[in-house]
């Protein structure tokens, strides 16, 4: 591994993005489809259900899939023009080798995966076996997300194992799990429509997960009041019953002030604090200070939105908290998190029809990526990879010894800050692209120059994959099966849709050969993906998420099976804590006092704006999919940076002129964006983009100490007109 | 039970041209969305609006046509131009006071939504209405919608002197009874605070 072999404007030529902006057969009519299989949507944590329409082993288009009971057919742009991403340019249709000056060159599976197992080997007999580290994906199955977690830690034997969940869910998991003893969406969906009152903290829902919009419109239609804290007015915040324009960062000052409120109007439920819960006393201490004048300036709003808030929240007799990135991405995410759950136990809304609160999932298999052991923490079934007992279980169904088993490894972001102190000197990677995704991105490709070895498993050649020296073609979504777990918690079914191209090769099969070579090959005999499921069932069994009871008929007849379920005759668990019994081995809820303190990196003289990231509705996380579909960069076709018209009046920057945007790290390029709807202290550039347009350039990769995800949503930034030479080099 | 109907609701828009990318998938113009997605102003708000074809009861694009090319069925609903007809005069791109008829140039003939009557006429839903996530866009019965939504039906419209009213309704609040259409007045200063601007909410603590 070094730098690019080629430079990337020939690599883009070869490998793409490339748009595809017309179907197999082109525009015409499709006429009678050979098949419409029923499968879901390959992007976001809803999981959406489609029918695709294939044609001579080709998807020519979808159908929607009106059956399936959480979309009903919905979908969004997105899962409109998914079916573009087959027979696409740009698939990798056969595994390639780095050829210095030349790019990449075709060799033979055998060639590929020869090479792999004998760097593998090579590292790890001079460096030990953590110096070879493995990243996996949430957007894999369950079934490839537990072969993942397994191979690392029985065939590699590295502890270095972690996810680009890491990215996303792992504030709110790390909050759930402290809080109510279990990582996953309380409610059902179908409870949202039910409740009073909504509150959407830090979640862009008509962008990141669009069908999620309609429940929250039933419920306004039922009389709900919707509250939304975000810094820039989206969608959802327009129609609001009362918009907070949160300070990012100063998510903590709301919730805390709206419980300090509530405390002293009576809005809580002292019954069910006493039956049900631990720590309220140290928490009721805590909140004394958050007086809504202190928490309004923490928030940066005025004081009595603060009290609005309350007194919508507070004397409803049902409620729904939904939350996301917004909260979550900061160095005090899961601090923010408890501190917004704290609001739903306190009044004791939780665990009944209409009355939750769930995180919503961003990547596809969010949920469920985690839950199968590929997460640095955690074993399959969601279980402690630190407690004997579940280390026990594992080691069992895998066959191995329980002391072969590595022990807890580092984060995702750590990874990398251990690859750039030349502490791991290879890498394995499936579905990550951090090239564009990891904060900080100078350091991230110094980290990829430093690797003596690096593959990867991808469809499409990523940003992170021109990096590689072996890249192994892997498979679509629809060209393998397997479940995934949507952001209910709903376990449900992938259908194989069509064959992969010849020369690229199922997921599974990639890392089922690879152990083999490693010297692993009965530990990795599996026929099916239906196979490795049956196992994962038996290594769930008795865990947290239990899907011991789950079988792929069960999901095809029930339109998926929530867990846990531990037994074929259990009906899953749409809704969790049901009659006020939490996670915890005591069964309450654990009261979580929590702080407000300051981001890593808070705006001052030099750099005077709040930077924020997000997403836009066209695309998806890193883009390396959505970027190469004609429609969807026809609707958003680059990034942008928004800012308020005071703050361009300041700046002289007039709309759609370019504009750099500097942080301590690094700087970015981009067209100005003038809108009223956002905060004047504050910026926002969507991060899906590469290169010279990828943002991550400027965010700071400070971690939350206890989830490790970096603080996307706040830095500190300045921002000017772009000079000539900047405007040039885009 | 009424048959079933397209209805606008606006308030639940959320500009993610869902609508857009499926019309484009319709077996009778795939390739080409009959749809159009309007931003409101974005500078000001992040309000959006989907335009389908209204279905005028008395389609002036019918109307205005020199060669007879846009039919409106039994059913109510205004096809779009016959290929064979259409000569490509615009009259009827000009004429429509929803601005929904789009001339193609490449093609030289009118297009525009036909309510996906390769879809519609066989039971099933137009595209844009089933995959719009919001359901800003609904298909369903009148007594479905005031079942469901808190607002009425509306699809009276009054344009300056003229009347026109749709198979489409747009979905608005209880006391309004039809949609007055005026002319904006350019270069008139509003007088109030724009309602989406997040400094002066900032401002009014």
């Amino acid at each position: 591994m070094a730098k690019l072999p080629i430079v990337t404007e020939r690599l883009i030529e070869e490998f793409g993005p490339h748009l595809n902006t017309i179907p197999p057969g082109g525009f015409a009519p499709v006429g009678e489809p050979d098949r419409v299989v029923e499968t879901h949507c390959c992007f976001c944590g809803q999981q959406c259900g489609i029918k695709l329409k294939v044609k001579e082993n080709k998807v020519v288009g979808f159908e929607p899939w009106e059956e399936f009971p959480f979309n009903q057919g919905k979908l969004c742009p997105k899962g409109v023009k998914r079916y573009m991403q087959d027979e696409h340019p740009d698939r990798l249709k056969a595994p390639l080798l780095r050829a210095e000056g030349r790019g990449f060159v075709p060799t033979s599976w055998d060639d590929a995966l020869d090479r792999t197992a004998r760097a593998i080997k090579s590292i790890q007999e001079k460096h030990g076996k953590a110096a070879f580290a493995m990243l996996g994906g949430a957007s894999l199955t369950n079934e490839k997300a537990y072969l993942v977690g397994k191979f690392a830690r029985v065939a590699l034997g590295t502890e270095n194992i972690d996810y680009n969940g890491r990215l996303c869910m792992v504030s709110a998991a790390a909050a759930s799990k402290k809080v109510l003893g279990i990582d996953r969406a309380a409610n059902p969906w179908s409870d949202i429509p039910k409740a009073e009152v909504i509150l959407v903290a830090g979640a862009n829902i008509a962008e990141c997960a669009p069908i999620t919009t309609d429940y929250l419109w039933r419920a306004r239609e039922n009389g709900a009041k919707i509250i939304v804290l975000d810094p820039r007015m989206t969608p959802i915040a327009r129609t609001a019953d009362l918009y907070i324009p949160v300070r990012s960062g100063g998510d903590i000052g709301i919730f805390n002030g709206m419980l300090h409120v509530m405390i002293e109007r009576g809005w809580i439920d002292r019954k069910f604090i006493a039956e049900h819960t631990t720590g309220w006393d140290a928490l009721e201490k805590v909140l004394e200070r958050y007086t809504p004048e202190h928490a309004g300036k923490i928030a940066g709003v005025p004081p009595r939105l603060i009290v609005q808030a309350a007194e919508l929240w507070g004397p409803a007799r049902s409620s729904f908290l939904l939350h996301a990135r917004g909260i979550e991405h900061h160095s005090k995410g899961v601090d923010n998190c408890m501190a917004a759950i704290n609001l739903v136990v306190a009044t004791g809304r939780i665990g009944r029809e209409g009355s939750g609160y769930a995180m919503i999932t961003g990547q596809g298999n969010g949920q469920g990526g985690r839950e199968q052991g590929q997460k640095a923490d955690q074993l399959p079934g969601a279980r402690d990879i630190e407690n004997p007992e579940h280390r026990k279980h594992i080691a069992s169904v895998w066959g191995v010894p329980e002391a072969v088993l590595p022990r807890k490894g580092l984060s995702a972001v750590e990874i990398f800050e251990a690859i750039h102190a030349g502490k791991i000197k290879g890498l394995l990677s499936i579905c990550f692209n951090p090239m564009v995704s990891l904060p900080d991105q100078d350091f991230v490709r110094e980290a990829l120059e430093k690797l003596e070895f690096y593959a990867t498993i991808e469809f499409f050649m990523s940003e992170t994959a021109r990096h590689a020296d072996v890249v192994l073609a892997g498979s679509l979504l629809e060209e393998d099966e397997g479940t995934t777990t949507n952001v209910e918690g709903r376990v449900i079914l992938h259908r194989k849709v069509v064959d992969p191209p010849e020369g690229a090769r199922a997921d599974w099969k990639i890392i089922c050969d690879l152990a083999s070579r490693l010297g692993y090959v009965n530990k990795f005999k599996y026929d099916s993906p239906r196979d490795i499921f049956e196992e994962l069932r038996r290594a769930s069994a008795g865990g947290i998420s239990d899907y011991a009871g789950i079988t792929w008929d069960r999901i095809e007849r029930e339109h998926g099976v929530f867990w846990p379920c531990p037994s074929e005759d259990h009906p899953g668990t749409p809704r969790l804590y049901e009659g006020g019994r939490f996670g915890h081995a005591d069964g309450k809820a654990h009261f979580q006092p929590v702080e407000w303190r300051p981001a890593t990196e808070e705006p001052d003289e030099e750099y005077p704006l709040v930077l924020t990231t997000g997403r836009v509705v066209a695309h998806y996380l890193s883009g390396s999919q959505t970027r190469r579909i004609g429609g969807l960069v026809k609707q958003v076709p680059e990034p942008f940076c928004e800012m308020h018209p005071r703050l361009a009046e300041k700046l002289g920057v007039s709309e759609g002129e370019l504009v750099t945007v500097e942080s301590r790290r690094g700087t970015v390029t981009v067209k100005a964006m003038i809108v009223r709807t956002i905060r004047p202290d504050t910026v926002f550039v969507p991060y899906h983009w590469p290169d010279e347009r990828a943002i991550n350039r400027c965010t700071i990769k400070a971690l939350d100490p206890v989830s490790k995800i970096p603080e996307y949503k706040i830095c500190a930034v300045r921002v000017r007109r772009a000079t000539a030479e900047e405007a040039a080099a885009r | 039970m009424s048959e079933r109907a397209l209805f606008i609701d606006y308030a639940r828009c959320i500009g993610c041209q869902a609508c857009v990318q499926a019309c484009e998938e319709c077996d009778t113009h795939r390739g080409q969305p009959m749809i159009h997605l309007e931003t409101i102003r974005r500078r000001d708000s992040v309000q959006t609006a989907p335009q389908v074809c209204m279905h005028c009861e008395d389609p002036i694009c019918a109307q205005v046509c020199p060669a007879d090319a846009i039919k409106k069925g039994p059913d109510g609903v205004v096809h779009s131009a016959l290929t064979h007809r259409c000569i490509g005069c615009s009259n009827c791109v000009l004429a429509c006071p929803f601005g929904v008829p789009k001339y193609f140039a490449a093609i030289d003939q009118m297009m525009k939504c036909d309510l996906c009557y390769d879809r519609t006429s066989i039971g099933k839903k137009p595209m844009c209405a089933t995959v719009c996530p919001s359901q800003a866009l609904t298909f369903m019965t009148p007594e479905e919608l005031e079942r469901t939504r808190r607002g009425t039906a509306v699809n009276e419209w009054v344009f300056g002197e003229e009347r026109v009213r749709t198979k489409v309704s747009v979905v608005v609040p209880h006391e309004v009874k039809e949609v007055h259409v005026n002319l904006v007045q350019l270069g008139k200063r509003r007088e109030k605070a724009e309602p989406d601007d997040v400094a002066a909410l900032l401002e009014e603590g």
